[in-house]
Parts: structure tokens; C-alpha cells; sequence
């Protein structure tokens, strides 16, 4: 039976209305638990089928419909003042076919049967397009049809909660935040995202998956005499619900954050030259995203984003699979979509493909790739991995899926080293916390990182702050320098909304967990000149 | 005359986007839903193409078409905005009232200031058809031009690996509100960058053209600038890291010279956390900030700029002269800020009106031709703020970096990182190219300054 959209918007509205009344007592189960994952509106599965036959009946071979709602919601507030509330929605159908061995998409937001009929033979008019300058027709990896839904585990939907609470939490937090001497200035946000992607496939696939993350933001800046300093707390964002907003006790801890700022007027510009460097999650996992993330990422290394973010030192394939040497034994690197809480956390990728957990470096050696179905029969020869590792994403509807990276993480120590430990077994170095600025070049050898504050360590003990740093290392020297890793205890997840990759660019939001690591003797420098 | 269409059965495949009439017609009807003291509303419609490539291959291509619609609701000081794209009636009078709970529900804003009455703004027609026009058939063709012309100019080192992308998009913004505000704007955008590289990934060139007018670009010649400058980058040797002369392409000017109008915010100025701030106060308005050749300004209706004549308050955007003869001449004022300090509010913040900078009459070859010894930089990579005290910034050079010793370029170098601030570097202008089109609203010229400072080495290529 098919529903119009006028039902559907009341059917939605009424069912939200349901599920709220649910949540606030009557089915409640005894002990807190997840909020159950929503199934397809009928209404959005019924244009996705009439999308597929019409991509069918234009000649496609293979074709793939998704339907996506995004909720996004962003405060924004300055001081004691709010800057800017924003709620904005976005909904529409992205086609994707294979015709004649060539891919074509094309998306629309307008939700008619005319206009997905419409959209699926334009997908089919680019394949053809397509085909005009096309080598060798696009082959999947096999992949079994999926059905079900799922939903980002979590306690409380930030859309439920009143929007006074989210503002009297920032501003809170802003209050305590001037409270400090010489911070005459304070940021804070949230970005609170609701994402319901439905996606139906000519192989069968029909599966419903509804995301939450919730990222929230702080900054402070201190003013001195012709001086200012800035200091921006690492709250890393998440896939989880309010609960992991009032976990970071913004309000509670803003007085501590913003005291940093200011104490960073003070601080020591730092001597350039060689030191052990010592980087706490709140820094390294930018690091391990650019470095190890996108250099092992398989359209990089064949060249497909040549154009733009570049290539990857990790080619060609049959010269670095099993023999490039990443980093020392004891480095290990997974790349999830299984880890709970993580920003890339999901049942199953745009292509229907289960969520995978994979070494991507295994005891230092470079062991897979990051790949999408089209890509992993570029590599099986080599790899023997003839599934796709669940890497095909889109940002939007109205953006085609292509690789992207999972959450990838360094694993912790099997010995349970502590930062403590760290600290005292280093006689000369500099400890970095938070993510700063960073920058890498295209093929991603040589980088340089900056953070958000940083402490001198002699003879094992914190000396004093620094300013002005930034590491500069080349990727294989600097994995391969790492003599320390922190254990389980001292993991942590961090991680950011706003990757970028792609012509036309496409955000994607991901994790990346690591402990705290010591690299030996790498190059400081002093990013303070002033002429 | 085409017939009047509905708006939500519009999206003939020739117009996909919302007429004047249609947007007017779509704002009247949200106003008529809303019941705050003031409202606006944002209509962006659009369409757009892509055909990306590589590897010899057309790889994925689109084409795409959304219209959304932003209500911004003030209730006394208090302001909230809400954004669909659902546009029937039922849920655009959802998107007011949610814009006004919330607008109810946020705390007051003393810095909010009212909506405008009805404006006055410069003609612009920055819309062609033939842009508009581009579909994926002339753009799979355009994208064979560049595979031919690229394969022609490397036959010597075999087949270039080539990537690239070809973006086309048309579309409209409008602006209206409940004190009669109204404006509308229709343009053109259309760019294709490709980068070849030499078989053995030892030469690295890269070619981009930018225009809201298809004629402009012309895929063979693109190819051709790509290819030359991987094969003349193949193989380069390692030089120190240090400060080196060097000759900056337009495209490589403008990755810089954008950031310092960034930094032009005229309250963080006047707070003191600007490189614009004055020790004990006070901003640098007035003073001499780079080298006296250097005059650069916004115009959207400069015709090598042609940029939407509003923002989004609706508020004209008209001609600033941010520097002129060296000489910090304006900042970037928030009507807000503006009403404080007594100056004047010119709308499109930043980058509104596109930017141009002056230059001389001389090409990027008598640049070259005047240098003792440097390095000649077709672009950079990864260019991220170091220190907003001095605008510093590091990046990297890329697709093909060259030394030049007594007046001609004598070999390919490898890549480096560099540290530079946009600011220091214009104080370090040795000689100004003719300015170029860079892009959409971009024109500056190339560059050849001192003591750039190369910090790193890097491997890629």
C-alpha cells in the first residue's frame, strides 16, 4: 500500500509523539536501556522501489536507491551571549546504476513518484555518459542482501531534550569560563545530528539506519599586554546521546579549561630543535588520521584523488601489502565500524555491507587497505580479502557513496604503561595536549602538528609550559620512532565531524582511538615568529 | 516565455532552479505563516553537475537538484533559524513555528540588530546559459579532451596517470522579509581541474580554470599545462631547506593573499586578538601594513568578479577597498560592530564581491626572467593557520616546484614545507605579474618575493 506524503509527514509526527510518550513512562523497561532503532517509513520505501524499477527499466544492471533525512541542529553562543540557533532538515533520493559496466547517480529533493522516476533515468543517462570514456567496466565484490534496522545506541535523543537546557549549559559554562583573570573571551556549541538513511538495492538489500551524534565545543581566550592566547578543550564529538554531553560537565570543568588560556600568556616560547615528544589522545589521533587514516585508503593509493587531497606514499599496492614496515612491533592499527560510542559506528555501510573490524597494521606491518565492493577486487589477487571492508559512505543524498574511513585506532599496550610512567622515563621532552593546527602533505610523508597546550619535561618530571609548538616528522620515520605506548587504561576515543574527501567534497565524521605514546628525538619548531 | 509552473512540480531538466517570481512568490507565502515580530527568509535553489575522473576513466558523475528554505524569526531580541527542504505548505509552516519556539526560547541578544526595510543593489548578471546548459554528455566530451591532449604531450614517458573534475552549477539565492526586504540573485559557476602525473609517480602537474562562463574553459589547454608540468617536475632532486626567492603563480597567490582578508574582522581588531589590533589599543586603520605597490578590493559588480550584490541579512554588498597603496584602508564590520564604533557595515562580510589585487603589467616569465636564483611554485597543499597573531600559516608546494638560477628554471626540486605569513610576505614583494583569473571571483597576479621561508623537506610528489 502506498502512503502519501501528506499521511506520511502526520504518521511521522504521530509516531514521534508515541515514541516520546514511551519514553517518558509508560514502556520504560526497569533498567535504561537504548533507544529501539526505528524501521523505513513506508512512504520513503515505496519511492525507493519505484526508483529501482525505473533505473531497471532504463537498463541498469545494478542500481542502488537511498533515501536520506538529516536533522541537524547547532548552538552557537559568545560570552553570556547566544550567537546562533540553527535547526535545519534536509531530505531527499540519490540514485545510483550501473549501466553498460559504468557508474552514473543523480539525487533529488523533490519526494514524488515523478521526480524518482525522473532522477533514476538521469542516473542511467550519466552511466552512459560515462561509458564514453570508460576503460573497463565496474565489478562488485559479492555481498549478501541485508534487511533489518539498527540505531546508534543511545540513552537520550538530544532532539528530545529542551532547547533552555542545551543554552543555560553553555552559557553556564561560558559564566564559570570568565571567571578566570585576563579570559575576556569564551565559545561554546553543541552540533547535534539525527540521520535516517533507508537503502534498497536491485540485489535485494532494504535496510534502515538511524545515526546520532552529539559534538560539542569549547574555546577561551586570554588577553594580555599586546599578547592573546587561545586554549580549546578537546570534547571530542561522538555517536551517542545527550548522556555524553552532560558527561563532559562543560560547566563544571569551563573554569578549568579557560585557566589554561591564561596561563599560556606566560608560558616559555619553546627552542626549536629535537626532543622526545610525548602526545596524549587529545593530540595523536589527528595524527593517526592523516598519517595512517587517508595514506590506507585504496582510492588514494590508485590514484583516484589525485586531483585533490592527492595520493598515498602506500603504493602501488603489490610493493607495500605485508612488507611496508609502519612502525615498531608493538604498533598495532584497527580500523571498526564496530566500536560503540565511535563516530563511525554502524550496522552496515551505503552498500549494504555488515560493519567490519580489521588490522589495517599488524605488528608494524602494512597488512590491508580500506575498501569499498568496487574496490576489493582491484587488491584480492594480493590480499586474498575478497569482501569489501565496509567503507562506502555519502554524506548526503544527495552525494554519491565512495571510500571512506572507518574509525581508525591505535590499540593499546598489552603492558599496562601509564602517562605517569612515561613522564618519568623521559629526561628532554615536550608533552602535547589537544589538537591544534595541522597540515600534510599529498602523499602524506612529511606533516606538521600543533596542539593546544604544551609542558616541558626534564628528568622525568613536568617543568614548565611552552607556546608556540608544532611537531614536523615524515610518516614512516615518526611511527617507526615510537618507543612507548600507554596501556588499556590510558585509551582513549577522540575524533572530528568534518573530514573532508572527495570532488565534490563530502564530510565525514570519525573516530580514532589511541593511548598516550613517547616518539624519540623528533623535530620541534617554533611557530611564534613575528617578522 | 515559459508557462508558470507550481512549485512543487517545478524541475523541468532545462530550469532547475526557482525564477525571481517563483522565489518571491514561495517567501510571500512563509512570511504569510509567521506571526514573530520580524522574520526572513533564505531561499537557495539550485542545480549541479559533476563528472569526476581518473585513471583514464570518467569514475563517478552526478547531477543534482534542491531547493531550501531558511526562516529566520526574531521575537524582540531574541532570533532562532530553521532550514528545510521539504516545500510543501504543511511542513514550511512547521519550519516557522519551530523558528519562532525557538527564537522565543533563546535568551536575549543585546548585539541582535533589527531587519532591514527595502534595499537598493547593484545590477549583476552573473548567470549564462551555456554554463547552465552543461550536460553530462558535453561534460563526458570535455573530459576526452583533456585525456587527449594530456596523452599527446606525455607520448615520450608513456601513459600519464590522470585525474580531475569537471563542476558545473547553476542557481539562484533570494532574501526577502516582513519589512519588504527583497532581493534575488541568479548565477553560473563552472570549474575543471585536472592533475597528471608521469608514469613512474616521479613528476606530479596540475591545471585548473574556474569561470561563470563555459567559453572560458578550455579543457585541451588545461590538459596540455598539466602534462607539461609533470613531465618538466619528473625526477627532482632535493635542495636545503632555507629562505629562498621565489616566483608564486596567481593560483599559489591566491591560496595566501584570501586568508589576510579572513583576519580583517574588525571586532576582534578592536578587541585586541587581531594582527589588525594596535598595541594599547585601537586597530591599524590608516596605517601601512605591506608594500605601497599592493591595492586590492571587493566589487561585485567589477566585471571580472561579477558576485551576488547582497548577503544574507540582504544588505548591499558593495565596493571595499580593504588595502590601498599598502595601506590598511577597511575591516570586515558586523552591522552590529559598525553601529558601536560609528563605521560603516558593507555587506557579504569577507569575501563578499569576490577579490581582486593589482599587480603589474609583466608575466609570470618575466618574473622568472628577473630572478637571480629561486624557486618557481605552481601551487600549495594543506595550507592551515599556525598563528592568528601574525596570520602564519604552513603549507606545502605542490605538482611541480622548480629552481630558477640566473633568470631561467633549470631543474625540478622536491616539494617543500613552508612557514610564511601572508602579511610578512607582501612586505617582501619584489616584483607584481599581471593579475589573472584564479577562479569564480578571484583575480590576483603572480608574485615574486624574498626570503620565503622553505622550512621541510617533503617526499611527495
Amino acid at each position: 500500500m502506498t502512503t502519501n506524503r501528506r499521511d506520511f509527514l502526520k504518521t511521522s509526527a504521530a509516531v514521534t509523539a508515541a515514541s516520546l510518550a514511551a519514553r517518558n513512562g509508560f514502556a520504560m523497561p526497569a533498567a535504561p536501556a537504548p533507544i529501539p532503532a526505528p524501521g523505513a517509513d513506508r512512504y520513503a520505501e515505496d519511492l525507493a522501489l519505484e526508483a529501482l524499477n525505473a533505473a531497471r527499466d532504463a537498463g541498469a544492471s545494478y542500481a542502488d536507491v537511498r533515501i536520506g533525512r538529516y536533522h541537524r541542529q547547532q548552538i552557537n553562543t559568545r560570552e553570556h551571549q547566544v550567537q546562533g540557533v540553527n535547526d535545519s532538515e534536509s531530505y531527499g533520493i540519490g540514485v545510483r546504476t550501473i549501466v553498460n559496466g559504468s557508474w552514473g547517480f543523480a539525487a533529488t529533493s523533490l519526494m514524488t513518484k515523478d521526480a524518482v522516476v525522473r532522477v533514476a533515468r538521469e542516473a542511467a543517462r550519466l552511466s552512459r555518459a560515462a561509458k564514453s570514456v570508460q576503460r573497463r567496466p565496474i565489478e562488485l565484490a559479492p555481498s549478501a542482501p541485508v534487511k533489518g534496522t539498527w540505531m546508534t545506541p543511545v540513552m537520550k535523543d538530544p532532539f528530545d531534550v529542551p532547547i533552555e537546557e542545551k543554552i543555560a549549559l553553555l552559557l553556564k559554562a561560558n559564566e564559570n569560563a570568565l571567571k578566570v583573570g585576563k579570559v575576556k573571551f569564551v565559545t561554546s556549541g553543541l552540533q547535534l545530528l539525527k540521520e535516517v538513511k533507508t537503502l534498497l538495492t536491485t540485489e535485494g538489500t532494504n535496510i534502515t539506519q538511524t545515526f546520532i551524534r552529539v559534538g560539542p565545543d569549547f574555546n577561551a581566550t586570554a588577553v594580555g599586554d599586546g599578547e592573546f592566547q587561545s586554549f580549546a578543550e578537546e570534547l571530542s564529538p561522538r555517536g551517542q546521546g545527550w548522556e555524553y554531553v552532560l558527561e563532559m560537565d562543560m560547566p563544571g570543568n569551563a573554569e578549568k579549561w579557560a585557566s589554561v588560556a591564561a596561563e599560556k600568556l606566560t608560558a616559555k616560547s619553546v627552542e626549536p630543535g629535537r626532543y622526545d615528544l610525548i602526545l596524549e589522545p587529545t593530540n595523536m589521533w589527528l595524527t593517526i588520521h592523516e598519517s595512517i587514516g587517508h595514506p590506507t585508503e585504496l582510492d588514494r593509493a590508485m590514484g583516484y584523488e589525485a586531483n585533490f587531497a592527492g595520493t598515498s606514499f602506500l603504493a602501488p599496492p603489490e610493493k607495500m601489502l605485508g612488507k611496508f614496515k609502519y612502525g615498531p612491533e608493538f604498533f598495532n592499527i584497527q580500523g571498526d565500524r564496530t566500536q560503540e560510542h565511535s563516530l563511525s559506528h554502524c550496522m552496515w555501510d551505503d552498500e549494504g555491507v555488515p560493519a567490519d573490524k580489521f588490522l589495517i597494521v599488524e605488528k608494524g606491518i602494512f597488512k590491508e587497505y580500506q575498501t569499498t565492493r568496487e574496490q576489493a577486487s582491484w587488491i584480492a589477487p594480493i590480499t586474498g580479502t575478497k569482501h569489501s571492508h565496509g567503507c562506502s559512505f555519502a554524506d548526503s543524498w544527495s552525494n554519491v557513496q565512495f571510500q571512506r574511513m572507518p574509525n581508525v585506532s591505535l590499540l593499546p599496550n598489552e603492558k599496562n604503561t601509564t602517562m605517569d610512567e612515561i613522564i618519568a622515563a623521559t629526561d628532554r621532552g615536550v608533552i602535547i595536549r589537544n589538537h591544534g593546527s595541522w597540515s600534510i602533505d599529498h602523499q602524506r610523508y612529511n606533516f606538521q602538528f600543533s596542539g593546544q597546550a604544551y609542558h616541558e619535561v626534564k628528568n622525568g618530571k613536568i617543568v614548565g609550559m611552552l607556546k608556540d609548538v608544532a611537531y614536523q616528522a615524515s610518516t614512516p620515520v615518526f611511527w617507526n620512532s615510537m618507543d612507548m605506548l600507554g596501556g588499556k587504561a590510558s585509551y582513549r576515543l577522540e575524533g572530528a565531524f568534518n573530514d573532508g574527501k572527495g570532488e565534490p567534497v563530502q564530510i565525514s565524521s570519525v573516530s580514532h582511538g589511541c593511548p598516550p605514546a613517547r616518539f624519540k628525538q623528533v623535530n620541534i619548531v617554533n611557530t611564534g615568529r613575528t617578522g | 516565455m515559459r508557462e508558470p509552473r507550481s512549485l512543487f512540480n517545478p524541475a523541468p531538466a532545462d530550469e532547475p532552479f526557482l525564477s525571481s517570481a517563483d522565489a518571491k512568490a514561495l517567501i510571500t507565502k512563509v512570511l504569510s505563516y509567521a506571526t514573530a515580530d520580524e522574520v526572513r527568509v533564505l531561499v537557495n535553489s539550485g542545480w549541479a553537475g559533476n563528472t569526476r575522473f581518473a585513471r583514464g576513466e570518467i569514475t563517478t558523475s552526478g547531477g543534482i537538484t534542491d531547493t531550501t528554505v531558511t526562516v529566520i524569526a526574531t521575537v524582540g531580541k531574541r532570533r532562532a533559524s530553521t532550514t528545510t527542504n521539504i516545500l510543501e505548505n504543511d511542513a514550511l509552516k512547521r519550519s516557522v513555528e519551530l523558528a519562532e519556539r525557538l527564537a522565543k526560547l533563546s535568551p536575549e541578544n543585546p548585539e541582535l540588530m533589527p531587519e532591514l526595510g527595502p534595499q537598493k543593489y547593484i545590477p549583476v548578471e552573473g548567470f549564462v546559459q551555456r554554463t547552465a546548459d552543461l550536460s553530462p554528455e558535453p561534460r563526458a566530451a570535455a573530459v576526452k579532451k583533456v585525456f587527449d591532449s594530456i596523452n599527446e604531450q606525455g607520448r615520450s614517458l608513456g601513459e600519464l596517470n590522470v585525474a580531475g573534475f569537471l563542476s558545473v552549477n547553476a542557481g539562484a539565492f533570494a532574501v526577502g522579509n516582513n519589512k519588504g526586504l527583497f532581493a534575488y540573485h541568479r548565477s553560473t559557476a563552472v570549474d575543471l581541474g585536472t592533475t597528471a602525473r608521469t608514469p613512474d609517480a616521479t613528476g606530479s602537474g596540475w591545471a585548473e580554470s574556474g569561470s561563470r562562463d563555459w567559453a572560458n574553459i578550455d579543457p585541451a589547454a588545461l590538459g596540455r599545462r598539466a602534462a607539461q608540468k609533470a613531465i618538466s617536475s619528473h625526477a627532482p632532486t632535493a635542495i636545503e631547506p632555507g629562505l629562498y626567492s621565489v616566483v608564486l603563480e596567481p593560483a599559489a597567490v591566491g591560496q595566501l593573499v584570501p586568508a589576510l582578508i579572513g583576519s580583517m574582522d574588525a571586532r576582534s581588531a578592536d578587541e585586541g586578538r587581531s594582527p589588525f589590533s594596535k598595541k594599547g589599543g585601537g586597530t591599524k586603520l590608516g596605517e601601512k601594513i605591506v608594500d605601497e605597490r599592493v591595492t586590492m578590493y571587493s566589487d561585485p559588480a567589477d566585471p571580472d568578479l561579477l558576485s551576488q550584490p547582497f548577503d544574507g541579512e540582504g544588505l548591499p554588498a558593495g565596493r571595499k577597498v580593504w588595502i590601498e597603496n599598502g595601506v590598511l584602508k577597511t575591516l570586515n564590520y558586523s552591522r552590529f560592530w559598525a553601529q558601536k564604533q560609528g563605521m560603516q557595515a558593507v555587506g557579504g562580510g569577507g569575501f563578499g564581491g569576490g577579490l581582486k589585487m593589482n599587480g603589474g603589467t609583466k608575466s609570470t616569465a618575466d618574473l622568472i626572467a628577473g630572478c637571480e636564483r629561486g624557486l618557481l611554485v605552481t601551487h600549495f597543499f594543506y595550507v592551515n593557520f599556525l598563528d592568528p597573531r601574525t596570520v602564519m600559516m604552513t603549507g606545502l608546494t605542490r605538482d611541480g616546484l622548480w629552481l630558477i638560477e640566473k633568470g631561467k628554471v633549470t631543474r625540478p626540486v622536491r616539494n617543500f614545507r613552508w612557514m610564511e605569513s601572508p602579511l610578512f610576505m607582501l612586505n617582501k614583494i619584489e616584483e607584481m605579474g599581471k593579475p589573472e583569473h584564479v577562479g569564480v571571483g578571484l583575480v590576483l597576479p603572480a608574485l615574486r618575493v624574498k626570503d620565503f621561508n622553505m622550512a621541510s623537506l617533503s617526499d611527495a610528489i
